[in-house]
């Protein structure tokens, strides 16, 4: 039996709910970012296995402007979090409390 | 062939998702790194597999090879060997774990009311030709605009990295 959307919906949601394990539990800002990614690409499975399944082209694209916003995403908060590096020396989330009352 | 193929690729790509988010062996951001890079391969897999030929070569064109390359370079500049130390909260995991548990319920209630159709519809190829067709028609306006964002995104990162930020 081939694989249904459903099937591909589980692991798209599998997918996400780790990815959004790993944004709340982990302390350090570049693996929380890699999480946001594995949450990202989760979403963009489940685009495509609803194009595949519904029969037309517009889930691709939008998976196309997808990861073309997540390239650009990625460029700015790494920059963002080199630039917290050279003024803190840190990229620990724990550590981060100017804004804390 | 097929389903045998889906179901390699989605627990080849779980496994490693998990590796990113909470490896055992290792608390390295270099080896979750390197997680992620074989969890967007097998993500690529699967795309294939629904005959989504294009975005399968632009996931690993751009995110296995452009995206995580970036990551590994920021990585390894700020060389962050001194903070694998570090324990996890107790309330932070049980928060998570619940958090996380909450949402696979909603996802799950969701799939089961979303009943797709019994029949998958004849493929439509995800092919260069036909997705170049449909974004230099219908979809011209946000190409354009997603263009714009990259080159803000761009000056952005220049501005970001210069050695003085005001």
């Amino acid at each position: 039996m081939n694989p249904g959307l459903e099937h591909y919906l589980v692991v798209s949601a599998l997918l996400f709910c780790l990815g959004l394990v790993g944004v709340v539990l982990r302390r350090n800002l570049l693996v929380i970012y890699m999480s946001l990614e594995l949450m990202l690409n989760a979403a963009n499975l489940a685009l495509v296995a609803a194009s595949r399944f519904v029969g037309n082209l517009d889930g691709q694209v939008m998976v196309f402007f997808v990861v073309t916003v997540a390239a650009a995403e990625v460029a700015v908060g790494l920059a963002l979090i080199v630039a917290l590096y050279r003024r803190r020396q840190t990229a620990h989330v724990e550590d981060l409390t100017t804004l804390r009352l | 062939m097929q389903a045998a193929l889906f179901y390699i690729f989605a627990a080849l790509a779980l496994v490693c998702g998990f590796l990113v988010v909470a490896n055992p062996f290792s608390r390295n951001p270099v080896t979750s790194a390197m997680c992620l890079v074989l969890t967007l391969v097998w993500l690529a897999g699967l795309f294939v597999l629904l005959e989504a030929f294009f975005l399968g070569a632009v996931q690993i064109l751009i995110y296995a090879g452009a995206v995580m390359v970036l990551f590994l370079f920021v990585i390894m500049l700020l060389d962050l060997r001194a903070e694998e130390r570090r324990r996890l909260k107790r309330l932070g995991l049980v928060g998570g774990g619940l958090v996380a548990a909450a949402l696979a319920v909603l996802l799950r209630g969701v799939i089961h009311e979303a009943a797709p159709a019994a029949a998958a519809p004849p493929a439509v190829e995800g092919t260069t030709e036909a997705l170049g067709r449909l974004l230099f028609t219908r979809y011209l306006l946000p190409f354009e605009a997603v263009s714009v964002l990259l080159l803000v995104a761009m000056v952005g990162v220049v501005l970001l990295s210069k050695k003085e930020l005001k």
